[in-house]
């Protein structure tokens, strides 16, 4: 799938009106994309259908210093227009005060992804913030960048009157690495490597993604082979990351037996992909036009270490999911309305949990998913962090089954199918989209080459579109219910910060 | 109640180490090692691969910097007579310098001397040591790792390690990330506050070098100009195994990989 960047543009005027339209037509908005051209900016909206992505695009000339916001019509794309508004210093008609990707002084340079321009180390500009909410009795309690634990950085602002929560704002700018301008000027074989580790517990479906929109710019087929070796990757990450998930809903229970089970269930997952690939988070795997190496893994070995890790893990949740202490710490805590979760395009377990059922897995097909059984989970609608823990429950039994149908299907695979597990990648120059269904949910990638290198990669993981909908799960919700809420979310800050 | 027996059902699943070798500890890539032999073609193939610049050839010797490499395993494949990948977790050292492999004769020296000093400073601490965890900026997976330490297979409390969140109880300081603009401040503060002695651990090629990412505008190429390293672990991320023996490095329990080869290819693939 490739566009020529410089199709269907429309008038700035008309931009929002025809992302609106799309939205209203059932279309889910999947994010608003800047790209510097000139001195002026190009916003790329994208928009998810069944089957498939549309693109609506203009170009904000220089000079002109607003542009007009989606937000009223298109709620998810808060978020967007203030990152755009951080990294470009191009505010929407509806601009927000508060920093949200990084925050620049009012007068430093921006780095204004797809400039090719590499900006000087820039030093945070933290004023404080102003709270939301007034009233007798009310404060603030700001919890971290420094968590009590081993956590990845990430500062909750929290106005409390004691136990409820009024308000909630997730700051993650402290972990923002400027990734995106890193791709800017790399050769497409090493794009990878940063993609890999963008979001690191996600490595193998953003390594995927970028693969992907990589290939369709070059036009190739990977193999199958290579195909079904991503399949085993990407499945094991997402076992390891709902395990992770559990576990710290198990923690937040208090469940000490189920938390050392679920770590350790996760701890097998990860020296498994350590004994197929050498690497426990399945680095260096992935790369454009297929797999690194031929797949030197024992077919049958593997099979019989899957089935009794299944088989234990499958034996815990059971038990888990039959613990009234476990449940009811979940029932009811953090729902995340079935509107709310439709009007925001919620991705992944999150919205899965709220009533949508999109799973790009099914819903647009890469390499070798549409040759395999359909993932699945039962559609929840309830909203709460059970309803998202159920839904991992299917997702970790389904991942196990399509593991080892591609491991099969590998197994079977004659000589004549050809033991190709990576082809040539000639680079073109283009521009064109890939996707992958992260353990978080749908991780979209952006990639436009120029001159045989990337020029601009815009990376859209589900952490940071679902952290955006975290403060709207806490209608009724304690301080005391944080913790599960924040674990049935299972986001990456580092994926959200870029 | 039902969980009780669930508990018991594995039996003991902790790993012996550091006491015996633990052969699970075989399946993951560690480090890159160099096999000491001339350049030739496929080393210079290898060199103009890397990613991160982390191999010099310099008059006819070839160098390998684990504190720039990220394990993305270009070198091995294109000269495999050269670089190989390391499997013995013990790779982490007490000097930034001293992770440029092969090491010199005369940086073993230097290592045993820097090793005595910390362990003369630190010697009070061995018997419990709490740990404060900073992610400076990661990508995500090195807390993961971290995290694992406290698993049962890992569970490092039965060594007197324990994690603790308040950086005024903490004997030693565990950084991992790429150093990130915005986590510079709350990492100096949090350094600031630790009780004197102190041990300041830099976990990952993120911390050592920023990896991949090096250096951006959001990013400052590693903490080791932030906060005095005494131990810097390698590896993308380093295996919980590497982080326990960097951690026990560092309070003067365990040797460097050269003294302490306890573990050293046992567990190679087969």
């Amino acid at each position: 799938m490739t566009w020529n960047p410089l199709s269907e543009t429309q008038s700035v005027e008309a931009f929002a009106d025809a992302v609106a339209a799309h939205v209203e037509r059932g279309s889910r908005f999947a994010g608003l994309f800047g790209v510097a051209e000139g001195a002026g900016t190009r916003l790329i909206a994208v928009l998810a259908r069944q089957g498939g992505l549309d693109i609506e695009e203009t170009v904000v000339r220089a000079g002109v210093d607003h542009y007009r916001s989606l937000v009223s019509r298109v709620p998810a794309a808060q978020w967007y227009e203030r990152e755009i508004r951080d990294l470009f210093d191009l505010a929407s008609t509806r601009h927000v005060r508060e920093p949200l990707v990084f925050p620049f002084a009012h007068d430093a340079t921006r780095p204004r992804p797809g400039s090719g321009g590499d900006p000087a180390f820039v030093e945070p500009d933290l004023t404080p913030l102003r709270s939301y909410v007034r009233g007798e009795g009310v404060f603030t309690i700001p919890y971290g960048p420094v968590r009590s634990g081993v956590f990845e950085s990430v500062e909750y602002i929290v106005e409390t009157s004691g136990e409820d929560i009024h308000h909630l704002r997730a700051r993650f700018f402290y972990k923002h690495r400027g990734i995106e301008s890193r791709f800017e000027g790399q050769e497409v074989h090493d794009g990878v490597l940063l993609a890999e580790r963008f979001e690191g517990v996600a490595t193998v479906a953003h390594a995927i993604a970028y693969c992907s929109a990589i290939e369709a710019i070059a036009g190739v087929d990977v193999p199958t082979r290579a195909n079904l070796v991503r399949v085993v990757h990407a499945e094991l990450e997402r076992i390891a990351n709902h395990l992770e998930s559990t576990s710290r809903h198990c923690e937040a229970a208090g469940q000490a037996v189920a938390v050392a089970r679920m770590t350790l269930h996760k701890e097998l997952v990860q020296r498994l992909r350590a004994r197929l690939c050498g690497s426990r988070f399945s680095r260096g795997v992935v790369v454009p036009g297929g797999v690194s190496s031929p797949s030197t893994f024992d077919v049958a070995a593997t099979r019989t270490h899957l089935d009794a890790l299944e088989h234990a893990i499958r034996d815990d949740i059971e038990l888990l999911m039959a613990t009234p202490s476990f449940l009811d710490r979940l029932r009811g805590t953090g729902v995340l309305e079935a509107t709310v979760a439709h009007a925001r395009g919620a991705l992944g377990p999150v919205g899965r949990g709220s009533g949508e059922i999109e799973d790009v897995r099914s819903s647009r097909p890469y390499g070798a998913y549409g040759r395999l059984d359909r993932p699945w989970a039962a559609p929840r609608s309830r909203g709460d962090a059970l309803a998202r823990q159920l839904v991992r429950d299917d997702e970790i039994a389904s991942s196990f089954r399509l593991i080892v149908q591609a491991l099969d299907l590998l197994n079977g695979m004659s000589d004549s199918e050809g033991r190709e597990w990576r082809v040539a990648v000639d680079v073109a120059n283009g521009r064109s989209f890939g996707w992958a269904e992260a353990p978080q949910g749908e991780v979209l990638y952006m990639i436009e080459i120029r001159e045989g290198r990337l020029a601009r990669v815009k990376v859209r993981s589900a952490s940071f579109h679902n952290l955006a909908l975290l403060p709207l799960a806490f209608p009724n919700d304690i301080l005391t219910d944080f913790a599960f809420i924040e674990a049935s979310f299972g986001l990456s800050i580092a994926g959200a910060a870029g | 109640m039902p969980w009780i027996p669930r508990g018991l059902r594995n039996g003991v699943v902790t790993t012996r180490y550091p006491k015996r070798f633990d052969v699970e500890a075989g399946a993951v890539h560690t480090a890159v090692s160099v096999v000491a032999r001339g350049p030739d073609e496929r080393t210079h193939d290898a060199q103009r691969a890397c990613p991160t610049g982390a191999i010099t050839i310099d008059a006819q010797r070839v160098a390998l910097d684990r504190g720039r490499c990220i394990l993305c395993g270009r070198c091995t494949r294109l000269d495999p007579a050269t670089f190989r990948d390391e499997l013995n977790p013990e790779v982490a050292v007490v000097r930034r310098s001293h992770l440029v492999v092969p090491m010199t004769d005369e940086t073993d020296d230097e290592l045993d001397r820097l090793q005595g000093e910390l362990h003369r400073r630190v010697r009070a601490l061995r018997r419990s040591v709490f740990i404060r965890h900073v992610d400076a900026g990661s990508d995500g997976s090195d807390e993961w790792e971290v995290a694992a330490l406290t698993n049962p297979i890992y569970d490092i409390q039965r060594l007197g390690l324990y994690f603790t969140a308040s950086p005024k109880h903490a004997d030693l300081l565990l950084v991992t990330g790429a150093g990130s603009a915005g986590m510079l401040g709350p990492l100096r503060h949090t350094l600031s506050v630790m009780p004197r002695p102190l041990v300041v651990v830099a976990a990952g090629v993120d911390a050592i070098s920023g990896g991949v990412v090096g250096e951006s505008y959001a990013t400052r190429g590693g903490v080791l100009d932030v906060v005095p390293a005494d131990v810097v672990v390698p590896g993308a991320p380093p295996s919980p195994f590497s982080l326990l023996h960097g951690i026990l490095l560092g309070v003067g329990v365990l040797g460097n990989a050269r003294s302490a080869s306890t573990i050293a290819h046992a567990g190679a693939r087969p």
